[in-house]
């Protein structure tokens, strides 16, 4: 194998690029979504959790068309977007990173809300006693005590969006240097006649890619966890 | 002084509870599903009452009229769970200053190191609390909520997952406390040999009602009190001091209000305050002073009342000098015997019958 091309890199910086944007913007509301299904009790809940799990279980091409009638140029939310913000997601990378949030979010809010389901909420209880707020003891009690499952949850969303094609394609199509991820640029090389050797080479750096990402979740998991696991000092 | 009247629908559970009490040490005493976590809870914010007021010493922590009602976070309530709850992810001195820290530095006026030095925690601090015994996580606790700078602490069973050496160990540790800090504690426990040791006051809940409240020593003699102990458990406190220390036969006699006592031994001074409790099915009854037994103990005494409940056994209400007494007798002896209120009797209590948890230092 020879060093990466600069097309190559390319490719590669703008599937990182789309993967960690999508995951930094999502990981905030995934928590709150995730604690209030684990922790609240409210009207409409079993439709929020319905609504969340929806891209789990439709085709992802159907998805990506679904945003691109909400937020293309011309959609209800798109156009308002665009006239009050300036914010543009049709056909721009940043299209691919929602896409790619949007369909990795069932997978986040699923571990970070087993995680939170999991502690005792009497710990919570406890610390309020002892004089934290609402807010402090979220950040102080659940929130750590949460971490494996939110770490799991990054890594399944981010994963999910490096590998993300239906509706990232169906969105933002399938644009070189701008909407060009990983997937996208291998289905293309399987497509031109001769270029299934590229496609093999993509291939082979997504696989590299997935088996660090998915080591690196597994030593914070360990890492975050070894306080209260581990009784060895 | 603590002021509870609240009432609350808890499923099939009906709480109205209703009781003012102000002693260095409130126990709150009945048997599982009387209600006594819920009262605590209550008191502790956890848990909203729909009618209903709580008071500590005049401040309103809740009052349903006034629609007073503030969140735990406010309250400066300590709280010593069952199961000691520490925070899994910190260690020993983090869990220690969590409350601490909440607390503006006016408001401190329990001091850290003292707390350290008083529960003997200095060895634990940079432990995890999965690294700590049983009793060491529920000292770790007792600290952490008194840190928090609370007006009262509240605990809940502290002793009940605990094995008996243990539950000796804490009981030393919350009297010391209980000497030391001058922080008004409400106990709560099913366990009559622990309030008989600790409480001045004692509140009796059966039902999700208070069915009496007073003195430790008045209450538990009462007949009232003993179907929320359970038919095992009714007895009585005598307030004693320790008389007679007896090295060679590994004894001490406590005099109290109408005689004296003997027990296995005690580690008091001679003249100390101590609290002893005589469950009533360690007293039997004869009619005249008996002779060559192996039994220490023979108080005269006179039967006050009978208690006619129904069952095997009936428990007869002694005086003996100032002090009362619990016998608990079976109904045929009582036949035979023919005993009557009124009639003079010699209570007979066996001396190796008072076990450690029953006898307490004032």
């Amino acid at each position: 194998m020879h060093a990466l091309s600069p097309e190559e890199v390319a490719i590669l910086a703008l599937s990182l690029r789309v993967a960690v944007v999508s995951v930094i913007c999502s990981l905030p509301i995934a928590i709150l979504v995730a604690y209030g299904l684990a922790r609240l009790s409210f009207p409409g809940k079993t439709l929020v959790d319905a609504i969340v799990h929806l891209p789990l279980v439709l085709p992802p091409v159907v998805v990506g068309f679904a945003l691109l009638v909400l937020l293309g140029k011309r959609g209800p939310i798109g156009s308002l977007l665009d006239e009050w913000f300036g914010i543009v997601f049709a056909f721009r990378w940043t299209g691919a990173a929602l896409a790619s949030a949007v369909m990795g979010f069932p997978l986040m809010v699923r571990a970070i809300r087993l995680s939170i389901e999991a502690i005792d909420r009497r710990l919570e209880t406890a610390a309020r006693t002892l004089g934290g707020s609402r807010l402090w003891v979220f950040a102080s009690i659940t929130l750590p005590l949460a971490l494996p499952g939110i770490i799991t949850g990054t890594l399944l969303s981010f994963a999910r969006g490096l590998g993300e094609f239906g509706a990232t394609i169906t969105f933002v199509s399938n644009i070189p240097g701008e909407t060009q991820t990983l997937p996208l640029a291998i289905y293309t090389f399987t497509q031109v006649p001769g270029g299934d050797p590229q496609a093999v080479r993509l291939s082979i750096v997504a696989v590299v890619l997935s088996i660090v990402a998915l080591a690196a979740s597994e030593w914070l998991t360990r890492r975050s966890t070894s306080g209260h696991r581990d009784d060895r000092r | 002084m603590i002021d509870v009247d609240i009432g609350q629908q808890l499923g099939d559970f009906r709480l109205d509870v209703k009781f003012s009490a102000e002693a260095p040490i409130v126990g709150l005493f009945g048997r599982s599903g009387s209600g006594k976590t819920s009262v605590v809870n209550a008191i502790a914010g956890i848990g909203t009452p729909e009618r209903g007021s709580i008071r500590i010493n005049k401040e309103v922590l809740y009052d349903a009229a006034e629609r007073i009602d503030l969140p735990p976070n406010e309250r400066r309530v300590g709280y010593v769970f069952q199961d000691s709850l520490l925070f899994p992810h910190m260690d020993v001195e983090s869990n220690l200053r969590y409350g601490q820290r909440l607390r503006s530095p006016e408001d401190r006026f329990i001091d850290e190191a003292r707390i350290v030095d008083l529960l003997g925690l200095e060895a634990l601090l940079h432990r995890k609390p999965r690294a700590l015994s049983g009793g060491e996580r529920q000292r770790v606790a007792i600290g952490r909520a008194l840190l928090a700078q609370p007006r009262i602490l509240l605990m809940d069973e502290p002793l009940a997952s605990l094995d008996v050496p243990r539950k000796m160990e804490i009981l030393a540790y919350i009297e010391r406390l209980r000497d030391e800090l001058r922080i008004p504690i409400v106990y709560v426990s099913h366990s009559v040999a622990e309030i008989a040791r600790l409480a001045d006051t004692v509140v009796v809940l059966s039902d999700g009602k208070c069915i009496a409240s007073g003195a430790v020593d008045e209450v538990m003699g009462q007949f009232d009190f003993n179907p929320a102990a359970g038919w095992h458990d009714s007895g009585t406190v005598l307030d004693s001091r320790v008389a007679i220390q007896s090295v060679e036969d590994q004894l001490t006699t406590l005099a109290f209000d109408g005689g004296e006592l003997v027990v296995p031994h005690l580690d008091a001074a001679v003249g100390e305050r101590v609290r002893a409790r005589i469950s009533a099915r360690d007293v039997s009854l004869a009619l005249t002073k008996p002779a060559d037994i192996s039994i220490l103990n023979v108080l005269p005494a006179e039967v006050v009342a009978i208690d006619e409940a129904s069952g095997p056994a009936v428990d007869l209400q002694l005086a003996v000098g100032a002090s009362m007494l619990v016998a608990r007798i079976t109904r045929r002896s009582l036949r035979q015997l023919g005993i009557r209120p009124g009639f003079k009797v010699h209570a007979l209590v066996k001396a190796v019958a008072f076990d450690e948890r029953s006898v307490g230092y004032v």
